[in-house]
């Protein structure tokens, strides 16, 4: 099994998915995975770190973020486009959104309920590290247009080096107007553009 | 060395929502089990262990529930041994 990654990997990508079938807890096993250790030294080192649906579920696990993903408060596997707002501006991920934009990704989970601690949720919000947030289409936040009961409508959150970042909706699944909306695309923009700054 | 036989028990932490519970306990209800105030859902993990001493195996149970059996922000566990 794989225990490295390439040099000179500008990003990785945990995508979604049902790792090790869900099994124990979800992203569990894949967190403890060989090639994990370099992912994680990957992070630590300020690389781009992306965790998409079971891949926020894996960086939760390696504590890379804070919090858990639980069974949503219907537990059933929900799978159908929902719309966020645009909590933060401020990662390479999101940069090329603007602040309070309600942007639709679909979701396709069953334990996408994010849950914290209440100091450490505070933390969190006070630090601005809540990235994306369930929504309206008004861009109210509200517990109808919350889909699994995830706390304060949270979908996506970013570290305090604001490398890594997990969601559960799928912006690589609204990405091509085949598939139903391009709402993503300015997700992959804003990564490409902090790229190309970076080498500058 | 002996094998031991260890039991473990992991439950969501008291203040976490349990909504495979809830869903069983409406299920139960609507069977009729009126009685029935609250249901939680846990695992239950057996772990085949050798050691030299029930102390050992107990310390390893906890050291393999640490690693990856439990995850300590949202669950809590116990662990009983027994001999072979």
């Amino acid at each position: 099994m794989a225990r490295e990654i390439p040099d000179g990997t500008d990003l990785v990508i945990l995508p979604g998915g049902f790792s090790y079938g869900d099994y124990l807890r979800c992203g569990a096993m894949a967190a403890r995975s060989p090639v994990m250790q370099a992912v994680i030294d990957h992070g630590r080192r300020g690389g781009l770190l992306l965790g998409i649906c079971n891949g926020f579920q894996v960086l939760t696990e390696t504590r890379l973020l804070p919090g858990a993903l639980l069974t949503n408060r219907i537990p059933a596997f929900i799978c159908r486009p929902c719309l966020l707002r645009v909590e933060s501006t401020a990662t390479p991920f999101t940069s090329m959104y603007a602040e309070g934009q309600v942007v639709q990704f679909p979701i396709a989970h069953a334990d996408g309920r994010y849950t914290l601690p209440d100091d450490e949720l505070k933390a969190l919000e006070d630090r601005g590290g809540v990235v994306f947030r369930y929504c309206d289409g008004a861009g109210n936040v509200t517990e109808e247009s919350n889909p699994n009961g995830a706390m304060n409508g949270i979908a996506g959150i970013v570290n305090e080096g604001g490398n890594i970042l997990g969601l559960m909706p799928h912006p690589e699944r609204a990405s091509e107007a085949i598939l139903g909306g391009v709402d993503g695309c300015a997700f992959w923009r804003s990564i490409f553009s902090t790229l190309q700054e970076r080498r500058v | 060395m002996t094998a031991w036989h260890v039991h473990v028990y992991i439950q969501l932490k008291d203040g976490v929502l349990d909504t495979q519970g809830k869903a069983v306990e409406r299920s139960l209800h609507s069977l009729g089990h009126d009685s029935l105030q609250a249901v939680k859902i846990g695992k239950y993990v057996q772990l085949w262990i050798n050691a030299d001493s029930e102390q050992s195996a107990r310390q390893q149970a906890v050291r393999m529930c640490d690693d990856l059996l439990v995850n300590g922000i949202i669950e809590q566990f116990s662990v009983e041994v027994e001999g072979e």
